[in-house]
């Protein structure tokens, strides 16, 4: 069978639309187990071995409940809000590196849903855009709290993406491209010491600016401590109040994912992405040693780059649930107050310091 | 005149009109959203990809995210809205009017130039020559803008610090 | 004024040093401790019962579901005397007594007995007082029983269908029998 690249390029779209899909599906699972664990419980056990089926039984919960619309609603926007928040939150997920090249004879399969060289601002644009859905939700509920959440969440958002921005200019500084695919390969080192590549993670010349930009994702993906927009204690539910059904768990599984891709871009800046430590010494001891040629030897490296990042990503969605079931939620005008006045500061002497090192030539 | 310029085209003038003819405030915001989208695809078929995500970024993530919040308070239902006198109707026809003939006046003469492909730059609209031409050509205008973007950044941040002597909680 | 208990704390409101004002270490100090926790119900015994397959054992004085007894011959004891349907404070029980005919005296211990006996276990407040009042021995609150949930109103009230223990010893309830005098101050004593 003759396949053409671009079948194999939509191949790995259709996969990654199912990953993140299922990542987010199983999420939902994988807080409540955290959740329950961090507060001494047992969590979901009853829905198939470990509870693993529950996100299943969930899911016929939502699409068995009653579809409701409330009262002088904007019914056309009251379906729109969650569907855009779902796209959105999925197509971020497109431009991510999530793997090396796999070489089959003739056919190189990226393992990227597609690659453009502004794949920074693309993500950052889809975040951005993100907040519509809710915005949207939350104004055709006709409903004044999930007014008030929506509303919350757009300034909520807005100030955030100034830092998370601002924090990214300085990993921009050092990379001097905006594609996802070259940062990651700016993070493999040649230097001859023994954690070689886990020094050129990006991580290591940015501290600042990576404590930053995770506190902004925590905003961004509206999660605790930053939930101020689905706060149940002021608003009932925010922004999603008046939701039930598929519609309810739409915005839910948009959050899952949006942690997902969070999770994975944080990866991929500051941590190396597909990278793994000692992949070269590997690859030379698999060609040198086992025999292998070049190209499968290459393909191993690749997959298991691959098994690497996502080790990256679920440890991260892993920080996200054990942040949330820590902390309390900030208040609305200290949230405020440490987006505008700490972190936008912080990040601005960020950028300074970076452009002061890389013109001493201490990191290039 | 491929089929995807005719449609981003399509979209972009009915989505414009949406603007103009929608009754419901949020609505037209909506719809100018949608516009900038399409504007977005058409500079990335003119290969300014730099472009589009910024146009996506700063219009419809930020500023549009800014007018949805200022409507949303402002709560214009159909029931709330004004009637307007028919003098402020007549003015606005009048004006918008006139502003289209102006426009009509100033393009009737313009001729397309159309581009040489032997000398022209496929790569033009991309981020590293997009970077040299502002930092090498324009440098001055951009360092002042941005200035003036530092300038009111440290003012909105001095706006929110907190005044000596204000509770703390 | 003076301090009446010695209890009183003064609070002094200091300055925050900085590694307070920052945050950050307290995020780390909360962090650790839910970890802690996490590897505590990873590893320890979890306090969780899981209730259908496990149950929580009941306390020895815990007082149940109602059984009318039957004696070591199998006959009810129950002489309907009424005592029980007087001494319930929630006046959940009802009875018509009969007579016994002749040929019934396997069935019946006296020659007065129930013919119908309920029990509304909606109005029943389990405090054990008929039990106290029985002169022969024969409604008891099982210790290991309880009424179960149902969807009707009607279900809740208990006949002699549902109420006379089973004919074979094997099938009776083991527990819900009087304390011995013996047994009684033994349970106290745990109880002390």
């Amino acid at each position: 069978m003759d396949f053409p690249p671009l079948a194999w390029q939509g191949l790995v779209v259709l996969v990654v639309f199912g990953v993140s899909l299922l990542i987010a599906t199983y999420s939902t699972y994988a807080e409540r187990v955290i959740a329950a664990f961090l507060q001494d419980r047992v969590g979901p056990d009853r829905a198939g071995p470990f509870g693993l089926l529950q996100p299943l039984a969930d899911a016929v919960k939502l699409f068995t409940k009653e579809e409701f619309f409330p009262a002088g609603a904007n019914r056309a926007l009251f379906v729109f809000g969650p569907c855009l928040a779902m796209v959105t939150a999925l197509m971020s997920s497109a431009v991510i590196p999530f793997g090396n090249v796999l070489q089959f004879g003739e056919t190189a399969i990226h393992l990227q849903g597609i690659e453009i060289n502004v794949g920074m601002l693309y993500v950052f644009g889809m975040v951005s855009l993100g907040v519509y859905g809710i915005m949207i939700g939350g104004w055709a509920s006709n409903n004044k709290f999930s007014l008030l959440g929506a509303i919350r969440a757009a300034s909520q958002n807005i100030s955030y993406e100034i830092a998370m921005g601002l924090a990214l200019i300085a990993v921009l500084m050092m990379s001097g491209t905006l594609s996802l695919r070259e940062i990651t390969f700016q993070q493999v080192s040649d230097a001859p010491f023994v954690w070689q590549d886990i020094f050129n993670w990006n991580v290591m010349k940015q501290p600042l600016g990576f404590i930053i930009f995770i506190v902004c994702a925590f905003a961004e993906t509206n999660r605790t401590p930053f939930d101020l927009p689905e706060c149940e204690t002021e608003l009932i539910g925010g922004y999603h109040t008046e939701y039930s059904s598929m519609k309810m768990g739409l915005y839910l599984f948009a959050e899952y994912i949006n942690v997902f891709v969070a999770s994975a871009v944080m990866s991929v800046l500051y941590f190396g992405g597909f990278n793994f430590p000692f992949q070269a010494e590997l690859r030379n001891w698999l060609v040198s040693s086992q025999g292998l040629e070049l190209v499968t030897a290459q393909n191993i490296i690749t997959i298991l780059g691959l098994v690497g990042l996502f080790a990256k990503i679920f440890s991260f969605i892993f920080f996200f649930m054990w942040v949330r079931w820590t902390l309390p939620r900030f208040r609305y005008d200290q949230l405020m107050r440490l987006g505008w006045t700490i972190l936008i500061p912080l990040a601005i002497f960020n950028i300074m310091l970076t452009g002061g090192l890389i013109t001493f030539g201490v990191i290039k | 005149m491929s089929p995807l310029f005719l449609f981003l085209s399509f979209v972009a003038l009915l989505s414009a009109l949406g603007v103009v003819l929608a009754k419901n405030p949020v609505h037209s915001v909506l719809f100018l959203i949608l516009t900038f989208f399409t504007l977005s695809g058409h500079y990335l078929l003119l290969n300014a990809q730099f472009l589009a995500a910024v146009n996506i970024i700063v219009y419809a993530g930020a500023i549009m995210v800014l007018f949805l919040f200022v409507i949303m308070f402002l709560n214009l239902n159909e029931e709330t809205e004004p009637h307007k006198p028919a003098l402020a109707k007549f003015a606005a026809a009048i004006a918008g009017g006139s502003l289209l003939l102006i426009l009509v006046a100033a393009m009737r003469n313009v001729n397309p130039v159309g581009y040489d492909p032997t000398s022209f730059d496929s790569q033009i609209g991309m981020v590293d020559r997009l970077g040299l031409v502002l930092f090498q050509q324009y440098a001055l205008p951009f360092e002042l803008a941005s200035i003036l973007l530092l300038a009111a950044m440290v003012g909105s941040v001095m706006l929110g610090k907190r005044e000596t002597g204000e509770r703390n909680f | 004024m003076e301090s009446l208990s010695k209890r009183a704390k003064v609070l002094t409101k200091k300055p925050m040093t900085l590694a307070e004002r920052a945050y950050l270490p307290a995020i780390f100090q909360g962090l650790s401790i839910t970890m802690q926790h996490f590897f505590r119900a990873a590893t320890k015994k979890q306090v969780t019962i899981r209730y259908p397959e496990e149950t929580r054992p009941f306390s020895p004085v815990f007082r149940g579901l109602h059984v009318l007894k039957r004696d070591e011959a199998g006959r009810e004891r129950c002489t309907a005397c009424g005592l029980c349907a007087v001494a319930c404070p929630a006046e959940a029980i009802t009875m018509v007594a009969g007579e016994r005919k002749k040929g019934e005296e396997n069935l019946y211990r006296e020659e007065k007995y129930a013919v119908s006996y309920e029990i509304n276990m909606l109005r029943c407040i389990f405090c054990g007082l008929c039990e106290e009042a029985c002169p022969k021995a024969a409604v008891y609150l099982q210790a290991d029983k309880m009424a179960p949930p149902r969807f009707e109103r009607d279900e809740f009230i208990y006949g002699k269908d549902r109420l006379v223990e089973p004919v074979t010893p094997d099938n009776r309830s083991k527990r819900g029998i009087q304390l011995t005098p013996e047994q009684a101050d033994k349970l106290r004593s745990q109880l002390a």
